[in-house]
């Protein structure tokens, strides 16, 4: 199949398309069209999954076609391993999302054509290969994702300290710190533009393959100060995305306020492209400042703050959306501290890591908008006792919980604990004593969990909630898929790590065989 | 052999899925699944057993397999089962009491809302617990500790609408964790040295010195931190007697018998790696928590609460003769101690069935009552109570004989004979404390005595077969053969010779003073508790009331929940909100207030721009029309107000021309 990246990207595009010329009453075909598109889009995926060649080097499915040649801008697109994972990720959630959202009616037309933009946005920063189409992709997520939270998320309310909250107020949030994160990144990628030499034309280039050769870096990129600030400006780009420590508090007000579908494609997908950015550009690019000591152990640092911080403020919560927000915070620390390193088994149990971490935050997600869409609150004091009145939902919340604290059998205990292990074994830095301190939070964790799992399950049952209905078809439909693949993959991963394996092992070697004679390191 | 071990790790693990998925709409709602399950693995471990014993070799490996599991490119993680003497040892324990307890609990449970969900659960156990005996590796051990981990939440808070068991769940959790992290951290330090999570390959690398001195003391106490966790141990033992609110069958089998247990299974494991510090470590460890629980099981009136108190005191007694180099004594008594105290808590909870009640104030008498509970009870007590010839008395003899042996050779740390020796005298004491206030002497509690019956047949087999099983003579010799103490330069590849430290009259002395030792101070503990339960010659009230201050401290175990609570749990909360209000007030407030400053600075700018450049642009204007407006007065149109004004502007150059 040609042009496969180009297909998946812009099916939805197609779709948003369609839907502008249906008739607004025609609530059920809008969704159907969404459903169906998202769904070819999905097989597209699977199609990629089943001939993505794992063991071979390099990108694929390339497609390279000249775009702005004035300016040397390609149209470039191609995916290895490190982008597989994310792309199935995106089609996956953005598949499961259409019914998540089936329940929407206001507006269905707008917000059906945005959440395509949104998937299409995606789906475009995990394949392009070209750092100016990467950039528009980058920006053009963020745009609809502005008026999904802005019109669909909870209305604007003034709390009781004064503050104007609610979803224009988080939505204006996250697009502001988001593009105050993207200048740096375009400054950064204008360096490397005129920076950096076309092998072949000798010009000026943003072609990603030729500005991860280092053999093409001339002019300000010799200079190691400078590709410190480079450095610099891409993870502060990159990090506002994870989100790191202290840049974190648009994400708590976006995934509170938004609607659950948009919720699950914030931290579902939307936070790994942080890491992925770094692991795209920040790496590859600029390998020896990744091995410059202050930029190894302040990720792992970082890491560990992520962990520690967004535990114990999870269990501070009394919402039920903030906890898992700030649990997101928490497990993206993981991802850090396992990049940080630069082992093999660290990285791989990293961007495992970035992958369990959507499906199993997308479970969870999924599960507050259940009891939301019931109850119309989310106080986790609030309910008592539910196991009984809601013994399916009880269980699927039970799996998203000990899925959640790492619990063996379930995907991410492979992907933490590798991640740990990975960051404890490196030989490029001692990050023995940082990755024993995180591993409190693993203790922490099940604290938060199972402590809100008493509170809302266990016990009486509230009275107020003797008819609470049982968790629905289309609801299961939503969930099941997820937890099967966050079981399986916790009990074989290999479907999922011989994916990245080779490129990760390839990226980590890269890194570690930087020339750091620019650092004076030797 | 290999096919058995994978049916027996295989066969609970699918009753486990058929009962969670479909267990309420089969027959008997699959009782008869998780028990048949159970009772098949038990036939498939005899075998293996069997063979074990006869084809006996010291590093004898009965079966082993190994799969890929995960390949990092560099670094391949296997997964495998490996069964040795040591496994096959432990597979006919926890198979068997394990189908005994199944068995005990489709009596006990019968009419229970969650029936066929507490055999679900039961069968996870089963099947975790017995992969933590099989697999090959480190990180096999810690998937499956936390598996068990997570049976044993389940099983604790099985009567979740209790407020007090949904906490007790939640405690043993997270109490475990604390120690599991631990664990980890040691795992961590074994595979980033030695590059592999194999037993194996572990011990060889250890044989070879790749890993030795401090690092490999201090990833030993990490691991052995698991251990603390598992098998409650001071400082984290406060989980095990509030897990008592999980039904008694499972209080035999998991909080007494077995999971608690894998903390001893897991030193013993690992036995080579653990260098004389950190066994000198575990000993200390293990004698602080024999008798810190000894003591306070004096005081407590639930049942099941001193057994409770009871467990954690022997499992210290376990640790104590690992950590003394009793290799083979701490390993013997955890299987006497599995049979006998499984017995005991089956026993109490016959008890319980028949009252109604776990205080012991509501008991006494009970002895006529029933019968074949109170007898295999009482085997049950004078085996705990090391009274010869039951099984509890050769191996605590072990354990005493190991820790005088290295008391005799290491005199500085003679104490820990010595308060082990005082711990088992009130062991004695406590169990036949227990006994009286239960079963001997008139009914306290008429209402609940007059209903009190027997138990059913499904309830008294597994005690009879258990109380069979704590008479022990026979036992000594096969263990001592079967679980001869490892030798870490045997995974040298050379076989070094072993160098003779103390020799065999130390260890003959040894043996010899203890067991002497070990009968008084049991049956001095025997006499003291019939004196002041039975005889009723000393009054315990008044004893009570003289030592107020020492019965208070025990009454609330040492405090240390309250202690718990104030520090660790409270200081946790505390941290928490904390740093919620700070992300919400300082993080977050320097996000907000930046934005604000933007808008107050654009609001100053846009007035500026207002009043300032638009009003100089403006002003200009206004200036130009005013004086337009003004000079437009001067154009009248009248042709005699002109040649006026051409008058006074003559007459003004002129004037100007003067100066």
């Amino acid at each position: 199949m040609d042009n496969v990246l180009t297909w998946i990207t812009f099916l939805p595009v197609i779709a948003a398309v369609a839907i502008l010329f249906v008739p607004q009453t025609s609530k059920n075909l809008v969704r159907s069209i969404a459903a169906v598109f998202t769904g070819l889009q999905l097989v597209l995926a699977i199609w990629i999954y089943m001939n993505f060649d794992a063991a071979a080097s390099g990108f694929q499915f390339m497609e390279q076609v000249k775009w702005i040649p004035a300016f040397n801008i390609e149209y470039f697109m191609g995916i290895d391993g490190l982008s597989v994972p994310m792309v199935l990720l995106t089609a996956f959630l953005s598949f499961i999302c259409i019914f998540a959202s089936w329940g929407i009616e206001k507006s269905v037309k707008g917000y059906f054509a945005m959440f395509l933009l949104l998937d299409a946005g995606m789906m475009g920063v995990f394949c392009a290969l070209d750092f100016f189409l990467f950039y528009i992709f980058w920006e053009v997520m963020l745009l609809p994702m502005y008026f999904l939270i802005g019109i669909w998320g909870s209305p604007s309310r003034t709390d009781p300290d004064g503050m104007v909250r609610g979803g224009p107020y988080a939505a204006i949030k996250f697009f502001l710190y988001t593009l105050f994160g993207s200048i740096f990144m375009l400054i950064a990628m204008l360096v490397f533009y005129f920076n950096v030499q076309d092998p072949v034309t000798g010009g000026h280039t943003f072609n990603m393959l030729h500005l991860m050769d280092q053999a093409n870096h001339v002019g300000v990129l010799d200079d190691f100060n400078i590709r410190l600030l480079m450095y610099a400006a891409l993870f502060l780009g990159f990090a506002i995305k994870v989100p790191v420590f202290p840049f974190h508090t648009w994400l708590p007000d976006a995934h509170v306020e938004a609607p659950t579908a948009v919720s699950v494609i914030l931290a579902g997908v939307l936070l790994k492209m942080g890491t992925y950015g770094m692991l795209r550009i920040s790496f590859p690019m600029l390998p020896d400042a990744m091995k410059w000591e202050y930029f190894a152990y302040g990720m792992a640092i970082l890491g560990l703050i992520n962990i520690l911080y967004g535990a114990f403020c999870a269990m501070a919560q009394k919402d039920l959306k903030k906890l898992v927000a700030y649990s997101s915070i928490s497990h993206m620390g993981i991802v850090l501290l396992g990049m940080s390193g630069l082992t093999s088994m660290g990285m791989n149990g990293a961007v495992m890591q970035m992958f369990n971490h959507g499906t199993g935050t997308a479970m969870l997600f999924l599960l507050v908008g259940v009891i939301y869409d019931r109850a119309h609150h989310r106080q986790i004091e609030g309910f008592g006792g539910l196991a009984n009145q809601m013994p399916i939902y009880t269980a699927l919340v039970s799996i998203a919980f000990f899925a959640g604290l790492g619990l063996p059998g379930f995907s991410s205990f492979i992907s933490e604990a590798f991640s740990f292990l990975g960051a404890f074994g490196s030989e490029a830095f001692d990050l023995r004593l940082i990755t024993i301190i995180s591993t409190l939070g693993i203790v922490i964790t099940a604290g938060y969990f199972l402590w809100t799992f008493q509170r809302m399950f266990l016990g009486e049952l509230n009275p107020k909630y003797a008819d609470l209905p049982e968790i629905n078809g289309r609801e299961l439909f939503t969930l099941v898929p997820i937890a099967v693949i966050v079981i399986l993959l916790g009990v074989y991963p290999a479907p999922l790590l011989d994916l990245m394996r080779t490129s990760l092992n390839e990226l980590v070697a890269v890194v570690n065989a930087a020339d750091t004679t620019l650092l004076g390191l030797h | 052999m290999i096919t058995n071990a994978i049916l027996i790790l295989l066969l609970p693990f699918l009753a486990f899925t058929i009962q969670i998925f479909v267990g309420k709409r089969l027959p008997r709602q699959g009782d008869w699944l998780s028990t048949g399950a159970m009772i098949a693995a038990f036939l498939l471990a005899v075998p293996i057993f069997v063979d074990a014993i006869v084809n006996y070799q010291p590093d004898y490996i009965i079966a082993q397999q190994t799969y890929d599991w995960i390949n990092f490119g560099d670094i391949q993680v296997t997964f495998g089962l490996l069964v040795d003497n040591l496994t096959a040892f432990m597979l006919i324990v926890v198979t068997l009491i394990s189908s005994l307890v199944h068995l005990y609990s489709i009596g006990y449970m019968h009419g229970d809302s969650r029936y066929s969900r507490y055999f679900a659960y039961l069968s996870l156990f089963s099947f975790s617990m017995l992969g933590l005996i099989l697999v090959d590796n480190f990180f096999g051990v810690y998937v499956f500790w936390e598996l068990v981990g997570v049976s044993s939440y389940l099983l604790i808070g099985f009567w979740f609408e209790k407020d007090s068991a949904a906490d007790a769940g939640k405690k043993a959790f997270i109490t475990n964790r604390i120690g599991d992290v631990g664990m980890f951290a040691g795992i961590m330090i074994l595979f980033a040295t030695l590059g592999t999570f194999n037993f194996n390959e572990v011990f060889t690398g250890i044989a070879n010195g790749e890993l030795s001195g401090t690092m490999l003391t201090v990833a030993g106490i990490l691991l052995f931190m698991g251990a603390i966790g598992k098998s409650a141990q001071f400082p984290l033992h406060v989980w095990l007697p509030d897990a008592m609110e999980g039904p008694t069958p499972v209080s035999a089998l998991i909080h007494a018998a077995t999971m608690v247990a894998a903390g001893v299974y897991m030193v013993g494991r690992a036995y080579v790696l653990f260098t004389p510090e950190a066994l000198l470590f575990i000993a200390y460890i293990g004698v602080i928590t024999a008798f810190m629980a000894a003591t306070i099981a004096i005081v407590q009136k639930d049942i099941k609460r001193v057994l409770a108190y009871s467990t954690i005191s022997q499992l210290g007694f376990m640790m104590v003769g690992l950590g003394t180099g009793g290799y083979t004594a701490g390993l013997f008594h955890l299987t006497t101690h599995a049979f006998f105290k499984a017995l005991l808590f089956l026993g109490s909870g016959s008890v319980i069935h028949a009252v109604h009640s776990q205080e012991m104030d509501d008991m006494g008498g009970l002895r006529k009552k029933m019968p074949i509970t109170f007898w295999t009870f009482l085997i049950g007590t004078v085996s705990l109570s090391g009274v010869p010839p039951f099984s509890g008395f050769w191996s605590k003899d072990a354990i005493l004989a190991s820790a005088l042996e290295f008391g005799m050779l290491n005199p500085s740390h003679l104490g820990i004979y010595v308060v082990t020796l005082l711990s088992a005298g009130i062991t004695a004491f406590y169990m036949l404390r227990l006994v009286y206030m239960t079963f001997a002497g008139e009914p306290r509690d008429k209402e609940k005595y007059s209903h009190a019956h027997e138990s059913p047949m499904t309830m008294t087999i597994p005690l009879s077969v258990l109380a069979v099983l704590s008479v022990g003579t026979i036992w000594w010799g096969w263990v001592e053969h079967l679980l001869a103490k490892p030798d870490l330069a045997s995974y040298a590849g050379t076989v070094l010779p072993v160098p003779h430290s103390g020799g065999h009259d130390v260890a003959h002395s040894a043996h010899i003073i203890a067991m002497i030792s070990s009968v008084i101070v049991a049956s001095s503990g025997i006499l003291l508790a019939t004196t002041v339960y039975y005889w009723k010659k000393i009054s315990a009230e008044t004893w009570g009331r003289r030592l107020r201050p020492i019965y208070n401290l025990l009454w609330n175990k040492y405090y240390f929940d309250e202690f718990y609570q104030a520090t660790f749990v409270n200081g946790t909360l505390w941290k928490a909100r904390l740093l919620a209000v700070f992300d919400s007030k300082i993080i977050d407030g320097v996000v907000n207030g930046a934005a604000k400053l933007t808008v107050g600075l654009s609001r100053l700018n846009g007035a500026f721009d207002m009043r300032g450049v638009d009003g100089l642009v403006n002003g200009v204007a206004t200036v130009i029309a005013w004086s337009g407006a003004r000079l437009r007065l001067v154009q009248t149109g009248n042709i005699q107000n002109y040649i006026l004004m051409a008058l006074f502007a003559v007459i003004a150059i002129i004037v100007i021309q003067q100066f």
